[in-house]
């Protein structure tokens, strides 16, 4: 279902990723582990055609996303890291906006909407506007609204990140099911080595903008002899921290934070 | 078709939602309504040239509209860094449409924008001298806000953030707004101004509310027409290109 070779994405002199093949294949839960600025999200981006690789090929379900943006488009669905709501308008409005962009009939949209808003508890707030949700309830309304459409491929970004213990669950309950009932293939990038063991068939782990390792949970912890995962990527990884640099996007956000936006 | 139409809605709802910032943008149109109106009205007079409340009336309301429209479509920006934008950019419509629902949504934005602050002249007194030629000014109305939005559409989608900012109001956007005869007549101009008045689309927005509102006109209301659309069409083009390359 996706299939990359010899990617490579340059930004100036940083190479972000650099040479990452695999593949996934259809109906597949694969994740990518990996530190903060490893090219984790610069992949995803490049996968669902909102950046164009500096080399290498990419196939999804067999198109090019550079070539056939249109097409590839239709196929999937994506979780983002960062946020991607209009904090301007409604709960509501937001589940709307995204079910016609994403052409689902009006009466499947006005259902789905409901079913997914009562699941992730936000239908006491759907028509709040979502500048006055907590982080916990913004990320939760980017998640349902994710499940709006049902694409081929969903991409999930570390769709955890900041998400209580009971609406994780939920999350990755509700990834398994549409998994099995729809057939839909996941590709997912987190933080939380438990996730991954439990919710990914196979993983890769991703350091420095290159794999690794790729494998299932149990073949990464017998290639390092390791009892956990957790112990395995460390392993793989090493235990020294990343920072990231702020990018303009951030640095506008704090601006506009002042500025009360 | 759906597509254009919720993008043209939510930019329509996020405008009517900010009831502040529609208040504060009546602030500048306002002050110079008021100010150079009634400041330079006596020598305007004097000069033989007639009231300067009529003569500068469709320059404001055609300043306004340039201001709102590019404004909107450089609200582009906010969306880039609140990350709504990569939203619309994945979801599997043609780049195209999202890029004329957006825009649409600027210039309907910045049109009403233009009623309103048409809706303050008419208070402070300025007068339309043949109300049969309001739908020819709303025409022209319209076609300045398309203009403005498709380059504000552009410039927003050429920009990674707000840095540039002054750059677009100082070297762009003041040069168009008083260059364009909105507040002096363009007739008996030193000739390199005449040619560099001639060459800014909103002084054929101007003469054509005036042409429409007070039947004053330098270029005549058909040849505005006419540099108008052309200009409408090219800038959208821009625009349409420039937003089919984001990349995020």
């Amino acid at each position: 279902m996706i299939r990359v070779r010899n990617l490579v994405k340059k930004f100036g002199d940083l190479t972000a990723v650099s040479d990452v093949s695999f593949a996934v294949a259809a109906g597949e839960i694969f994740a990518f582990l990996g530190p903060n600025g490893a090219g984790k999200t610069t992949t995803i981006k490049m996968l669902t055609t909102l950046m164009r690789p500096s080399g290498g090929a990419i196939e999804i379900d067999g198109l090019d996303p550079e070539a056939k943006q249109h097409e590839v488009r239709k196929r999937f669905g994506i979780v983002f890291q960062d946020p991607s709501l209009d904090q301007d308008l409604t709960a509501m409005e937001n589940m709307e906006l995204h079910g016609v962009l994403y052409h689902v009939p009006r009466k499947v949209r006005r259902e789905r909407t409901e079913r997914l808003l009562k699941l992730f508890e936000l239908w006491d707030r759907r028509d709040a506007f979502v500048k006055t949700f907590s982080g916990g309830m913004k990320r939760r309304l980017e998640i349902a609204r994710g499940f709006l459409h049902t694409p081929k491929i969903l991409f999930l970004d570390e769709p955890t990140l900041g998400l209580d213990p009971q609406s994780r669950n939920q999350l990755w309950t509700h990834v398994k099911n549409v998994n099995q009932t729809e057939g839909t293939t996941v590709f997912l990038t987190t933080h939380y080595m438990d996730e991954a063991d439990r919710v990914a068939q196979r993983i890769a782990v991703i350091d420095h903008g290159k794999i690794v390792a790729i494998g299932t949970s149990a073949e990464l912890k017998a290639q390092t002899q390791r009892e956990t995962l957790e112990e395995a990527f460390l392993a793989l990884t090493g235990t020294a921290i990343r920072d990231e640099t702020a990018g303009s996007a951030d640095q506008m956000r704090q601006v506009a934070r002042a500025w009360g936006r | 078709m759906q597509a254009i139409y919720i993008l043209w809605l939510r930019e329509l709802k996020r405008y009517t939602r900010s009831r502040a910032q529609i208040l504060a943008s009546l602030g500048q149109p306002l002050l110079y309504l008021l100010v150079l109106g009634f400041g330079l009205g006596p020598v305007f007079q004097k000069a033989g040239n007639g009231s300067y409340l009529q003569f500068m009336a469709p320059g404001v309301i055609g300043m306004t509209v340039l201001f709102s429209s590019v404004f909107s479509g450089i609200a582009l920006l906010w969306d880039r860094q609140f990350g709504f934008l990569k939203e619309t950019l994945v979801a599997p419509v043609p780049r195209l449409q999202i890029m004329i629902g957006r825009t649409c949504g600027a210039a309907t934005t910045a049109m009403i924008q233009g009623l309103l602050v048409t809706v303050v002249t008419l208070i402070a007194g300025f007068r339309p001298v043949n109300l049969a030629m309001v739908p020819l000014a709303l025409l022209f109305l319209a076609l300045v806000a398309v203009v403005f939005s498709g380059l504000g559409t552009a410039i927003g989608s050429s920009m990674k953030d707000m840095q540039a900012f002054p750059l677009v109001m100082n070297f762009l956007m003041l040069p168009i707004f008083f260059l364009s005869g909105a507040l002096f007549p363009l007739t008996n101009l030193p000739k390199a101004l005449s040619i560099v008045t001639s060459l800014d689309p909103l002084a054929y927005g101007v003469d054509g509310l005036r042409s429409a509102l007070i039947a004053q006109s330098h270029f005549g209301a058909v040849l505005d027409l006419a540099v108008l659309g052309c200009v409408a069409v090219v800038l959208l083009g821009l625009g349409a290109w420039r937003f089919s390359k984001i990349e995020i």
